[in-house]
Formats: C-alpha cells, sequence, structure tokens
C-alpha cells in the first residue's frame, strides 16, 4: 500500500443505552492509501457505519462517544483535534455520502442552495462564483442541464438524481478523501452501475481516496484495490482485493463467499452464514464470530491474534498458520 | 405558488362566508320573538318597528329575506346598535383594530419566546432548562386566562403598581387615528412617550393572552426540533462543515416550522376566545368585549355583526396560515 491518507488504529466507539454501553467499534483497525479505494465490508450492524461516523465526529449526540483509537488524517489526531478544526475538514478535506438518498438532502432547499453553502463555506467564493462552481459540480456527475437543475428542490428528483447530487456536494471542495457509506444500496441494480462507475471515474479525476462501505462483495471486488471485513466492531481480516478473493482466511470471510451466488460458476446451492450478528451487549469472551464459526475451538475463547495471512495480508483468527 | 391555487382558495373563503351569513340570517329568525323588535330594542317606537319590517321584509319568504339582508351586508350596513344609536359597521371597524393590535402583541410574544424555548429546550434535551421550561408550558397550557389575567393585574398593577392595568393609553396622550394601532399612530405622529406608554398598557393584556399559544408553541417546537434534529438532513448539513448554529437555525428550525405554523392554525379557535376573555378583563376596548357587551345587552345587530366579523377573521387568518404553509414547504407547492 501507498502511504495512508488516513490510518485507524485502535478505534473504540460506544453508545449509552438504556440497556447499557454498546461496544459498537471495538478496537478497529484500518488504513486508507493515497489515492486508494477501500473498501469496508461486513454484515449490517457489524460497526461499519459506526466507523465511518467516528473519522468526522459525526456520531449521534450525546449517546455516542469515541472511547479510544486515533484517527491519523494528515499528521492530525481527528480523535483529539478542535471543534473548529474538525468542522474545517468536514466537507473539505474529508467529505461523506450516506447511504439514504431520499432523506439525506434538506427539502426545504433547492439544490443548488445546498451545493453553493458548502462551496461559499470553504472555499472564498461570492454568490455567483459558487452558483457557477455548483452548477459545473452538477455538470460532472451527469445531471443534464444543470443550471436548470439548481432551482430544483430534492422531492423533484429520483433517488439516483439525489445520490448524484450528494456526490456534487461532497466533491466541491476537492476532498482528499470521500467517505460513502453504502452509496448505492437503497438504489435499482441498474442506478448502482451508473454510481459506481461515477464515483470511480471522479477519484481518479481529483484525485482523492475512497473509503468504501458496502455489504456488497461484488462492488468490492469491482472497484476496490483494498478491502477490511469487519465484525461485531473489529477489523477481522483485510488484504489486497485479489488476495482476499484468492485466500480467504478468516471463517467469516469465507462464509460471506460461500453466501455469494458465483457468477458464470459451478451452480451449487449457497450456503448462508448459521445464525445471526451476536447482540453486543453479550458478546463471548475471546473470537466474537466463535459460535457461528464452522472450526470453533476451545481456544477460540480466548481473544485471537492479529496474524499475517499473506503479503499485505492480517488476519484476527487463531487458525491461519498452522 | 401557482394564482390558480390562491384563486381557488379565495373562491372556498366565499363560500364558507356566504354559509356563515346564511346561519347569522337564521339566528335572528330561530329566537322566539318579532325579529324587528329584537332588533330595534323593547323601547323602540311603532313606527320605527314598521318601518325595520318593511325593511327587512318580515311579511315575505326567507329566501326573499335573506336576499335583503346579504344585499344590505354587502353595502357594508349591519344596523344599527340599539345601545348607541351608531351604525354597527364604525362601532366594530374601530374594536377590531383594537383586537388586532392586542392580537397581533401577543402572537409576537407567543411565538417568539415559545419558538426560542422550544428550541433550547430540544437542543438541551433532559437539561434543567428543558424540564424547568416544558414544566411552565404545561402550567400555562392548563393555564385559566381569566384568573391569570387578575392575578397579573393584582401583582403588577395593583400590589406593584408598576404597570397600568386597563385601556390602551392614558388619558390625553392619544393621537391622531391612522392606522387605528394606537401603537403605530404614536409613532407615526413622533410621540415617542405616548408609544411607551401604550406598549406598558399593551405589555400586561399581551402576555395574558399570549401565555396558552406560547406553551403550545414551546411544546410544539421542542417534539418538532428533537424529531428534525435526528433526520439525516441534518447530519449532511454538518458533514458539509457547518456551524451548529447554521444547522440548527437554517436546517433544522426551518423544517421544525411546519408542525408549529399547523397547530398554530389549529388553535386559532382558542385565540379568539382568549381574546374575548383578555380584553373583558382588562377593559380593552376590543371587539371580544364588544361581543359580550352587546350580548347582554341584547344588541342582535351588534352581535350579528360580529359573529360575520369573527368568521370573516378566521377564514382569513386560516387562509394566510395555509399560504404560509405552502411558502415553507415547496413539497407542498407542486400538488397545490
Ligand atoms: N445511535 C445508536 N445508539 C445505540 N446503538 C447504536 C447507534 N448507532 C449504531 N448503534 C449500534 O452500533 C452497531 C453498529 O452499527 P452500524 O455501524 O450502523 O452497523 P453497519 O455495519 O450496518 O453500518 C449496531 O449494533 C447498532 O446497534
Ligand atoms: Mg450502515
Amino acid at each position: 500500500m501507498s502511504a495512508p491518507v488516513l490510518e485507524i488504529k485502535g478505534l473504540k466507539t460506544q453508545f449509552q443505552t438504556r440497556q447499557g454501553l454498546v461496544k459498537a467499534v471495538d478496537g478497529a483497525d484500518l488504513a486508507l492509501g493515497h489515492r486508494e479505494t477501500l473498501g469496508v465490508v461486513g454484515e449490517s450492524g457489524c460497526g461499519k457505519s459506526v466507523t465511518a461516523l467516528s473519522i468526522l465526529r459525526l456520531l449521534p449526540q450525546p449517546a455516542g462517544r469515541i472511547a479510544g483509537g486515533r484517527i491519523i488524517f494528515n499528521d492530525r489526531d481527528l480523535v483529539r483535534v478542535s471543534r473548529a478544526e474538525i468542522r474545517r475538514i468536514r466537507g473539505n478535506e474529508i467529505s461523506m455520502i450516506f447511504q439514504e438518498p431520499m432523506t439525506s438532502l434538506n427539502p426545504v432547499y433547492t439544490v443548488g442552495f445546498q451545493i453553493q453553502e458548502v462551496i461559499r463555506k470553504h472555499r472564498q467564493m461570492n454568490k455567483g462564483e459558487a452558483r457557477t462552481e455548483a452548477a459545473r459540480m452538477l455538470g460532472l456527475v451527469g445531471i443534464p442541464e444543470p443550471r436548470a437543475r439548481l432551482n430544483d428542490y430534492p422531492h423533484q428528483m429520483s433517488g439516483g438524481m439525489r445520490q448524484r447530487v450528494m456526490i456534487a456536494m461532497a466533491l466541491s471542495c476537492h476532498p482528499q478523501i470521500m467517505i460513502a457509506d453504502e452509496p448505492t444500496t437503497a438504489l435499482d441494480v441498474t442506478i448502482q452501475a451508473q454510481i459506481l462507475d461515477l464515483i470511480g471515474r471522479l477519484k481518479e479525476e481529483i484525485g482523492m481516496s475512497v473509503f468504501l462501505i458496502t455489504h456488497d462483495l461484488g462492488v468490492v471486488a469491482e472497484i476496490c484495490r483494498h478491502v477490511a471485513v469487519m465484525y461485531a466492531g473489529k477489523v477481522v481480516e483485510s488484504a489486497e482485493v485479489r488476495e482476499l478473493f484468492a485466500h480467504p482466511a478468516h471463517p467469516y470471510t469465507v462464509g460471506l463467499f460461500e453466501s455469494l451466488p458465483k457468477i458464470g460458476g459451478r451452480g451449487g446451492a449457497l450456503r448462508p452464514i448459521p445464525g445471526v450478528v451476536p447482540g453486543l451487549f453479550n458478546l463471548p469472551p475471546g473470537c466474537a464470530f466463535q459460535e457461528r464459526c464452522f472450526k470453533a475451538e476451545p481456544r477460540c475463547r480466548q481473544e485471537p491474534p492479529l496474524r499475517a495471512a499473506g503479503a499485505d495480508h492480517m488476519v484476527r483468527c487463531w487458525l491461519p498458520g498452522e | 405558488m401557482p394564482l390558480s391555487y390562491i384563486s381557488r382558495r379565495l373562491f372556498h373563503l366565499l363560500l364558507i362566508l356566504l354559509g356563515v351569513s346564511v346561519l347569522v340570517f337564521l339566528m335572528l329568525r330561530m329566537i322566539p320573538g318579532d325579529p324587528a323588535q329584537l332588533l330595534l330594542g323593547e323601547y323602540a317606537r311603532p313606527e320605527e318597528l314598521a318601518r325595520l319590517r318593511t325593511q327587512l321584509g318580515l311579511d315575505r319568504s326567507y329566501p326573499i329575506q335573506y336576499g335583503i339582508y346579504l344585499q344590505s351586508i354587502l353595502r357594508g350596513d349591519f344596523g344599527t346598535s340599539v345601545r348607541t344609536g351608531a351604525p354597527v359597521v364604525d362601532e366594530i371597524g374601530v374594536r377590531l383594530l383594537a383586537t388586532i393590535e392586542l392580537s397581533l402583541a401577543a402572537m409576537f410574544i407567543a411565538t417568539l419566546l415559545g419558538i426560542v424555548a422550544g428550541v433550547i429546550s430540544a437542543v438541551k434535551q433532559y437539561s434543567v432548562f428543558d424540564y424547568g421550561s416544558m414544566f411552565l408550558a404545561l402550567i400555562g397550557v392548563s393555564m385559566p386566562i381569566f384568573w391569570l389575567g387578575l392575578m397579573l393585574i393584582y401583582l403588577l398593577a395593583v400590589k406593584f403598581p408598576i404597570l397600568p392595568m386597563m385601556g390602551r393609553i392614558s388619558m390625553g396622550l392619544e393621537a391622531p387615528a391612522v392606522t387605528g394601532l394606537v401603537v403605530v399612530d404614536t409613532l407615526i405622529a413622533g410621540q415617542l412617550g405616548a408609544c411607551g406608554d401604550a406598549l406598558r398598557h399593551l405589555l400586561l393584556p399581551a402576555c395574558t393572552l399570549a401565555t396558552i399559544p406560547m406553551a403550545i408553541v414551546a411544546r410544539i417546537t421542542r417534539s418538532s426540533m428533537l424529531e428534525v434534529l435526528n433526520q439525516d438532513y441534518v447530519r449532511t448539513a454538518r458533514a458539509k462543515g457547518l456551524g451548529e448554529a447554521v444547522v440548527i437555525l437554517r436546517h433544522a428550525l426551518r423544517n421544525a416550522f411546519l408542525p408549529v405554523v399547523t397547530v398554530l392554525g389549529l388553535n386559532l379557535g382558542l385565540l379568539l376566545g382568549g381574546a374575548v376573555l383578555t380584553e373583558t378583563i382588562f377593559s380593552w376596548p376590543g371587539l371580544g368585549r364588544y361581543v359580550v357587551d352587546s350580548l347582554m345587552g341584547r344588541d342582535y345587530a351588534a352581535v350579528q355583526g360580529c359573529i360575520l366579523i369573527f368568521a370573516v377573521l378566521m377564514a382569513l387568518i386560516n387562509l394566510i396560515v395555509d399560504l404560509l404553509y405552502v411558502l415553507l414547504d415547496p413539497r407542498i407547492r407542486v400538488h397545490a
């Protein structure tokens, strides 16, 4: 991997709830290379979104809290920078798009206004310049007649169009990193492909890195360079995409692949991973996956070590290397 | 906003007013007794009664009588007050403006303080301020206006005589009527002292009338803000790097307004009822007090006129609320 622009080390993010403390992210390590796309995969509820929100300190308040770890970006620890500093970074150096394009734009303002708002916040532009720039961004994300669309309200657009607007907004200050949290999950399959293509193309054009959250391994195979697999708040395996697809080491990763239909492949029944993601309140001691794991052993009741399973390939499991 | 929508709403307004005029017309016919006698009072001379009977067409069928009635109110002829002998229209005109001045002041206080309290309560949920202001709001909605007004008078006008207890302005300070709103008229006349005096007169009744709507606005604003603050677009606004004040005031509050406007619109009847009580307590020379006095004095022409004016007011305010709603929410604009 090239020198990382963003490194997450031992991140712990917790929620204080009525039922108790939820350790949504519990010691996650991730690295995003310069101008690379990192895919973060895992079943829903494993802490992907919370990790992403932690980066920009956008956790729901007052319940959510970063309890430990570091998030290093350009020699700064985002966990500790001042509020003013994190606001200068948000939307400017690191921007974010979300899973729900239908509700992520403010219904009472035009899309033009909402894009200009972020431009005028971070770039020294007057109203006219910001408007021109907003139209240029809309054109860039493939919205026809961008000038006219500036005056549209979000409800006048389809989900796919709204996600394009979100992307235009996210890229309008030429960020170094774009975090995309399941940007296509809520969209039609054909639109999904278009949006992913768009993200890939703009990444090259702007020269940024992309932190892509998805639960779709197909998407990862298509546009990611590196991939990290999360389970119950931890990164259980990470590697280059080709390495991971060729030699998945963690039983959970293996399970993820087996639950996928194989394209043009030797048929065979899909094998879903048995059980569900355990409740974060009553995790077993040791490996969180042990109860669903087909290779579980007594020692899995102790915290598994992080080990190398190949070149640039890390796995958090007792199994490999024996 | 499309003109066709406004014209359609104005047409509805017209229908409603026609309906009200029918009810007001029937009111006088339902009360036992001779309508002419009711209108002119028990001391009317026989020749006056006879003249009014022909004028009202009392010997003719109801539809024709209604036509005559409609014609006269369209001409602005609401009849003559039994108590003063003056045309009801003139009496209502002056008092309507007094009521409007009081209501505007009350609405201003209620929305301003209610929204500020609601927003702070939502942003600082479960804080001392939140608990305190919501407790006060709970007391506020259940406060009998009559009792509150009397307590305020007792405390601030009698026990500690800081504020005047009745009327719109002190004797001798009146400015020539231009708008009919005393505070504005004194300003136009350049008499700042008199304007201050008028404001001091306005303060107690306006606060009394404002209490219930203020409590309602505070509670709705709080719950509506709490809901909006959890919306994805508020997170988007933060993700853009906007400051917290911009996020709350521009992105959240603007959306939280919609339910507030609706609830205010639904509670208008309550406000008008409150105006009647408040004006009576503070001897405020407005429509509310006028209608009570007219009822007491069996001044049926005046009562009829007041009911019509109240109906027009309610319908107009409802129209304004709806238009405001359309202005605030672009999603309604297309359907409208
Ligand atoms: N606001 C919250 N309050 C309490 N728990 C939360 C909150 N948000 C997320 N969590 C918990 O954190 C865990 C991870 O959630 P999330 O990161 O959204 O998962 P995903 O991988 O599907 O994006 C879940 O178990 C969820 O219950
Ligand atoms: Mg998620």
